[in-house]
């Protein structure tokens, strides 16, 4: 066979045609300018669509905008009905009545009935370790009727209706039974709620656009919408998440008008975004996060508590808060095992924290036997990086042998999770960021869990704080103060952590961008466009 | 020549099962794992071993291996760990953007990179030669994301003539969707114009040398038509080639221009199926990208038939 450039060019144009047609099948384009349809870019991509099974911050919030939960939060963390109308429980307090709302509808056109929720809550409590504690206390979960469920207790556990509220990922979505039957740690595949938007799977591009529109069968609360709590009204006809993985790029589309709200801009880039008269820079989050220095108690040389004692006392929290965030008015010192500002942290116990290098170089001397202490960080994350190194920096000033090992996100999590010793691939210290909602209160904070290998990667044992936290989940609330106190001061005695201060990350919208909720995620609902 | 394509195209299936076997054991020995990712920063290590059960992960290398090529052979290239869809699906989304952007960077590369190097050929030492010279030295010295950024600020955002980032699909006018590619396509160009420019510059001048060249002179033939009707055609071999090449080496360009300019194509898919360790994708994207690179190799040996009459397969 000869090929004639005539030929070739012929058969060149006919590819070109080929393509113009194929261009129909794929997704369509990233709306530039459209009307009432509120452009985002999150803070990461949506990479699955179940909720239970990923407890990660996306698929939270992606949960947060298509379901509803029984019960919500205001900003103060207190407890309100959302698609429940409310509890009531016995006078024995061993069983809790919920009714739904009437009205509620999911996605597809179904009733929501208390069946749906029985199975969704089973599932959620077979994944979120609250859940688990709550399922540990009930006797049996049941409907009632079409709009009741109940809960038997085995015992009085007065954190039920705050366990049906949590923010913190998992969180127990409702969703339809046949859903919700699915095994709880493989991924649902249909995203069907009865939040106040609808997803529209057809025009999800995983790791590029995520797409919901405004679910006209939903029924808001009468309340003003506070946090996850109160009327979910919604004000546009669209939401659209633009995952944009260069800051710079997202930065420049904010500014350039096409997107309108940037969830994390970066914080190296946020005066320029300050500097733009078009742009609001203010946290939806006021609390924001909090990073935390994780010891392996099970390897040398933080398996010995003088060890971490000496780091705990070294540390500078001003050190690692100017490494990770660098503006003042972004972060502050707070010495608690939990978020300054909220009700539970007392500082119990944090004198212990007093930045005192010399005497933690003192203390370190006695303890340390020359042991290679292992730091794996995820340079992905630039804020843990950043707290790494200043660790890093701390640990050789103190004579300590110290490797940090970069690597990415998912090498790193996958190290954190090795029991071995450092010379077989174990690690020695890793740091970790909390929001407010991981830490909220001793039944979720799970750098307080001291029940060994059962637990969050470090695996401290220490049956006497394992004991205050039980005490703490069944107390009535007047003593529940006192408990936390204690708690506290056991965390800065034992040391399962360090706490390394908290910072605020703002996020970014345009000024046409208004109604935005204060809440520890952000919320869609209550967005108006100008 | 029917044959020889035949021939080819039966030789890359060993090819394909290598690439296949090779990524497959990478993936398998490599640190990582999807359901730590899944699970969370804050799982226990009891929940991780729970989804590795349910995605069998916890299944020996051979039984892993044997169900990913009993599914190969079924053209069946396994859905995503995380999204549960479809890798077939997730290709044909993002396959769009990445073609449209490498075709475009193609022919500006050829359309720009072939007249300015046969032009510094003719006008070797000269003002224009120079000019290439600096062109070229600025193509292969700033990085492609350099470019990008440069590009973004004045054209997008002081000038506003084009769109920051995103993608349009042609199905959607022809306007939309280049007006989105422009940038891209400048930026991931620069570098294939700078090699393009040099190998066409040093091929004509080679062939300006030649004999045959003075002959034509000597007749009375006239420039233009010996730098394009003679020296052009026969310095084509090796600019097919390198053309050829730098198909692959744009592979690996798209990835920065698509993250820089936020388009949905192959590249990012594969960056992060990589990061969140997605099996199925990165096995599903390198099976296609080494496909089209067996692909564009035959293309460009059959070009050398077009261009050079002497070759016949």
């Amino acid at each position: 066979m000869t090929v004639t450039r005539r030929a070739f060019l012929a058969g060149s144009a006919m590819a070109a045609g080929a393509l113009a047609g194929s261009a129909g099948l794929s997704a369509p384009a990233i709306a530039q300018t459209k009307k009432n349809v509120l452009r985002v870019v999150p803070a990461s991509n949506l990479s699955g669509i179940d909720p239970v099974v990923t407890s990660g911050q996306p698929v939270r919030n992606h949960g947060y905008q298509i379901y509803d939960t029984l019960f919500g939060m205001n900003t103060r963390f207190e407890v309100k009905p959302q698609m429940a109308e409310g509890a009531e429980q016995s006078a024995d307090g061993l069983t809790w009545t919920i009714r739904l709302r009437d009205g509620l509808k999911f996605h597809d056109g179904e009733k929501v009935l208390a069946r749906d929720c029985v199975a969704s809550l089973k599932r959620w409590g077979a994944r979120d370790p609250l859940g688990q504690t709550i399922f540990g206390l009930t006797d049996e979960l049941r409907a009632v009727d079409d709009r009741t469920l109940e809960f038997r207790l085995k015992s009085r556990f007065g954190l039920l209706t705050k366990g049906l509220a949590k923010i913190g990922g998992p969180a127990p979505f409702i969703m339809p039974e046949r859903i919700a039957q699915t095994d709880p740690s493989v991924s649902i595949k249909e995203a069907i709620g009865s939040g106040p938007f609808r997803f529209l799977a057809d025009e999800w591009v995983p790791g590029s656009r995520a797409v919901y529109a405004k679910f006209d069968g939903y029924v808001p609360r009468d309340e003003a919408p506070d946090c996850t709590s109160g009327g979910k009204m919604v004000h546009v006809d669209r939401l659209e998440w633009h995952v944009i993985p260069d800051a710079a790029t997202a930065t420049a589309a904010l500014q350039r008008g096409e997107v309108d709200w940037y969830h994390g801009p970066d914080l190296t880039l946020l005066p320029l975004l300050s500097q733009d008269p078009a742009i609001n820079t203010e946290a939806y989050d006021d609390l924001g996060y909090m990073t935390v220095i994780r010891f392996n108690h099970l390897q040398p040389p933080f398996d010995r508590l003088e060890m971490r004692r000496a780091i705990q006392m070294a540390v500078n929290q001003v050190d690692y808060l100017q490494a990770q965030v660098g503006m003042p008015d972004l972060y502050k010192e707070c010495r608690s095992a939990f978020f300054c500002g909220t009700t539970m942290s007392t500082g119990a116990g944090s004198e212990v924290m007093a930045a005192n290098f010399e005497k933690a170089k003192a203390l370190l001397k006695s303890s340390y036997k020359g042991e290679k202490v292992a730091i794996p960080t995820a340079t992905d994350l630039s804020w843990l990086h950043a707290a790494s190194l200043v660790t890093e920096d701390l640990l050789k000033r103190m004579g300590v042998n110290v490797e940090l090992q970069a690597m990415d996100l998912g090498t790193f999590y996958k190290r954190r999770t090795s029991m071995e010793p450092v010379d077989k691939g174990g690690w020695s210290i890793f740091h970790a960021g909390f929001s407010v909602t991981d830490i909220l209160d001793p039944s979720t904070h799970l750098g307080l869990r001291a029940n060994g290998k059962q637990t969050w990667p470090g695996w401290p044992t220490d049956p006497v704080i394992e004991q205050l936290r039980d005490e703490w989940m069944t107390a009535d609330p007047q003593d529940q103060g006192a408990i936390v106190r204690k708690i506290e001061a056991r965390a800065f005695e034992t040391v399962p952590f360090v706490p390394l201060g908290q910072f605020q990350t703002p996020s970014a919208r345009r000024r046409t961008v208004t109604g935005m909720l204060k809440a520890p995620l952000p919320l869609a609902w209550n967005i108006k466009l100008a | 020549m029917l044959a020889f394509i035949i021939r080819r195209l039966l030789g890359a299936i060993p090819v394909v099962v290598l690439v296949a076997l090779i990524i497959f054991c990478l993936l398998y020995f490599a640190p990582g794992d999807p359901a730590t990712i899944i699970a969370g920063d804050l799982a226990t290590p009891e929940e991780i071993d729970r989804i590795r059960v349910a995605l069998g992960l916890d299944q020996p290398f051979h039984v892993r291996l044997g169900i990913f090529l009993l599914n190969l052979v079924k053209g069946d290239l396994g859905t995503s760990i995380f999204s549960n869809l479809p890798v077939t699906h997730l290709i044909a989304q993002r396959l769009e953007p990445t073609f449209s952007l490498g075709v475009l960077t193609v022919l500006l590369s050829v359309v720009v990179a072939v007249p300015l190097g046969a032009l510094a050929a003719w006008r070797a030492r000269r003002a224009v030669d120079r000019l290439a010279l600096v062109v070229s030295v600025l193509g292969f010295s700033v990085p492609v994301f350099v470019v990008g950024y440069l590009l973004i600020w004045v054209f997008a955002i002081k000038l506003a003539w084009f769109p920051v980032q995103g993608y349009t699909p042609l199905s959607h006018g022809v306007g939309p969707w280049l007006s989105n590619l422009v940038l891209p396509t400048l930026s991931l160009g620069m570098v294939y114009i700078a090699l393009i420019t040099r190998i066409t510059r040093a091929g004509v001048l080679e062939v300006l040398s030649q004999d045959y060249i003075r002959t034509a002179r000597a007749k009375g033939m006239g420039d233009r038509v010996i730098i394009w009707r003679h020296a052009l055609r026969n310095a084509a071999v090796p600019i097919a080639t390198v053309v050829g090449i730098g198909v692959a080496l744009l592979l690996g360009g798209v990835v920065v221009t698509e993250t820089v300019f936020a388009i949905p194509g192959v590249g990012r898919l594969l960056v992060d199926a990589i990061l969140r360790r997605d099996y199925p994708i990165i096995q599903g994207v390198i099976l296609l990208l080494a496909g089209i690179y067996i692909i564009v190799n035959l293309c460009v040996d059959i070009s050398y038939a077009i261009f050079d009459p002497r070759i016949r397969y």
